[in-house]
């Protein structure tokens, strides 16, 4: 806790020039009453509300543009096509990717995890190898490389952490060994906040040739994400979280070693000629994209992206950091109050708990005052074994949230303090 | 507030703070295991039964207030009732707080102060945990889940 309380106590951090109330009206949802109270939108981190300009760009797509891509010689082909296409772009942009052949699209963080782990993972890894992940890992980057564990008869190791939800790095880096084929590491916890030093995780592991998936899931949206300076093998996303659709995410790989990964899925759009003999494998990106894709979900994500760009992920990594303090002031002035995550670097996420208060509780209390907030074991069972708690209350922030909502939150839960008295 | 009033009901949130009956059993001839895979509820039915009646019933575990209220109020209730009239009791509960048939909460008694849950679907669970364990339990099942 000690370092965000000393924080505070230093010269108060201003995002004055962070217009939110501008922002917030690009968002039609917060308008929204719920419960007769306006909407306390405080669960991003499951998912993200939608601006204006993300709702528009999918609609004028099926309004004029749609077609299948990659297959008509028609006009609306062409320009889905085309659309699609700079979509890549802009995502290769966005994470300062070497190629926009090293982008791409699956249906989100979960599926681009799956990806490479029955591609990558079931070719390289195999018996008494080893798989090296975290304690904070979500489910989806857990239960994929239990999978190819139990499949290949190798050992799925865990790197602990301390009381505050750090990454134990000494101990990191001490479970790398001649056994250990593959690291899979999320940038930012999704439930306590933690943000990893990921180049430092990945330099451990590139100096013992050992390859690094980035689950980003989480950083994407509080984060600049520069894949070339992290130096990670894979970084998987969703779009939803970044204020973008549901069911569109990405997968980024070095295109090295996408180049020598087999397919995923079979079907359309992966394949250069098929007979019944032989098929020949399209080349990247196409080659993990089978079937049609989620093309306006692409579309979306894309104007997500530059909707996150024309604001800039620096000035709202600041503006959350703000809210993030003066959320753990409020918060730590509730007796009773014990807040799960304290590390040093964090970003956007209030985890808590209360004595003798059940998560459930809170959760059903808050939301009848309009404050929406996420209650439960947040897809980390592990984790929370590892805190001794059956689950948390959790508030996650976005660009859109204020000072206001974390003050709402805080007036919500001593009220329910007097409701369970 | 008045429909969460309605839920967390003074005896309820007395229940939660001091729940009867919450203690392990050693003398059980029957027991179960409930859980709630969405919030982590997670609760331990014991009984004792002969000739088809409850003799004695205690429960332990974990979960919110209404898991809680539940499942300790559902122990001082069937406690010493035949199995059948558990079941039965089980049906009128399940019917009420899901809403179907609200003008039946009279039939159950000190039970009805959980017919405000009928309010809040996502809480349903919640409430009918214990049951599902109990009734686990009774058809010799050692494992429950509200999925």
């Amino acid at each position: 806790m000690s370092t965000v309380a000393n924080e505070l106590r230093g010269p108060e951090y201003t995002s004055a020039s962070f217009d939110v109330e501008k922002f917030r009206a690009d968002f039609p949802i917060l308008s929204r009453q719920v419960h007769g109270h306006p909407l306390v939108y405080l669960d991003n981190a499951a998912t993200t509300q939608k601006p204006r300009a993300v709702i528009d760009a999918i609609a004028h797509y099926y309004e004029f543009d749609n077609a299948n891509i990659h297959r008509g010689v028609h006009l609306l082909s062409q320009i889905a096509t085309d659309a699609y296409e700079a979509a890549r772009a802009t995502v290769q942009h966005f994470l300062n990717a070497e190629s926009a052949n090293e982008i791409i699209f699956v249906r989100g963080a979960t599926e681009g995890i799956n990806l490479v782990a029955q591609t990558y993972g079931r070719q390289h890894v195999g018996a008494g190898d080893e798989v090296v992940i975290s304690a904070m890992e979500h489910h989806s980057n857990i239960v994929p490389w239990q999978m190819l564990c139990d499949e290949k008869g190798a050992r799925l190791r865990v790197a602990p952490i301390n009381d505050e939800g750090e990454l134990l790095l000494d101990e990191f880096e001490a479970l790398l060994n001649a056994k250990t084929k593959f690291v899979a590491v999320a940038h930012v916890s999704n439930a306590l906040g933690t943000v990893n030093p990921v180049a430092s995780l990945v330099k451990m592991a590139h100096a013992r040739n050992i390859p690094v998936l980035v689950d980003g899931a989480q950083a994407v949206p509080h984060v600049g994400v520069d894949v070339q300076a992290l130096g990670c093998d894979f970084y998987a996303f969703s779009g939803h979280k970044l204020y973008g659709p549901t069911g569109v995410g990405v997968l980024y790989g070095k295109r090295a070693m996408l180049e020598a990964m087999p397919p995923y899925q079979g079907g359309g759009d992966m394949i250069r000629s098929v007979t019944f003999e032989k098929t020949i494998y399209n080349q990247l990106p196409y080659k993990f994209e089978a079937g049609t894709p989620n093309m306006a979900g692409v579309i979306g994500l894309a104007a997500a992206m530059e909707y996150v760009r024309s604001i800039g992920l620096d000035a709202i990594a600041a503006h959350e950091h703000d809210l993030l303090l003066h959320g753990t002031q409020g918060l730590n002035s509730i007796p009773g109050l014990r807040l799960i995550g304290t590390a040093k670097q964090k970003a956007g996420v209030l985890s808590f708990v209360i004595e003798d208060i059940h998560p459930h509780d809170i959760g059903t209390v808050l939301d009848r005052e309009g404050i929406a907030i996420r209650t439960g074991h947040h897809c980390a069972q592990p984790l929370m074994q590892r805190f001794g708690i059956p689950a948390t209350a959790r508030a996650s922030l976005a660009l859109y949230n204020t000072r206001a909502d974390l003050d709402a939150l805080v007036a919500g839960v001593r009220k329910l303090k007097e409701v369970f008295a | 507030m008045s429909e969460l009033d309605d839920l967390y009901q003074e005896v309820i949130l007395e229940h939660n703070k001091h729940p009867r009956n919450f203690h392990v059993m050693e003398s059980a001839n029957r027991q179960a295991e409930g859980y709630n895979p969405l919030c982590g509820d997670h609760y331990t039915i014991f009984l004792d039964v002969a000739d088809d009646a409850i003799r004695d019933i205690s429960f332990q575990g974990s979960g919110c207030a209404i898991s809680k209220a539940s499942a300790s109020m559902m122990s001082q209730v069937v406690k010493t009732k035949t199995t059948a009239e558990a079941e039965d009791l089980f049906q009128k509960f399940h019917a009420v707080i899901t809403g179907g048939k609200v003008g039946n909460a009279e039939n159950l008694g000190k039970l009805a102060v959980f017919a405000g849950v009928a309010s809040f679907p996502t809480r349903i669970k919640c409430a009918t945990l214990a049951w599902h364990t109990l009734h686990a339990a009774l058809e010799g099942k050692q494992i429950a889940s509200t999925e």
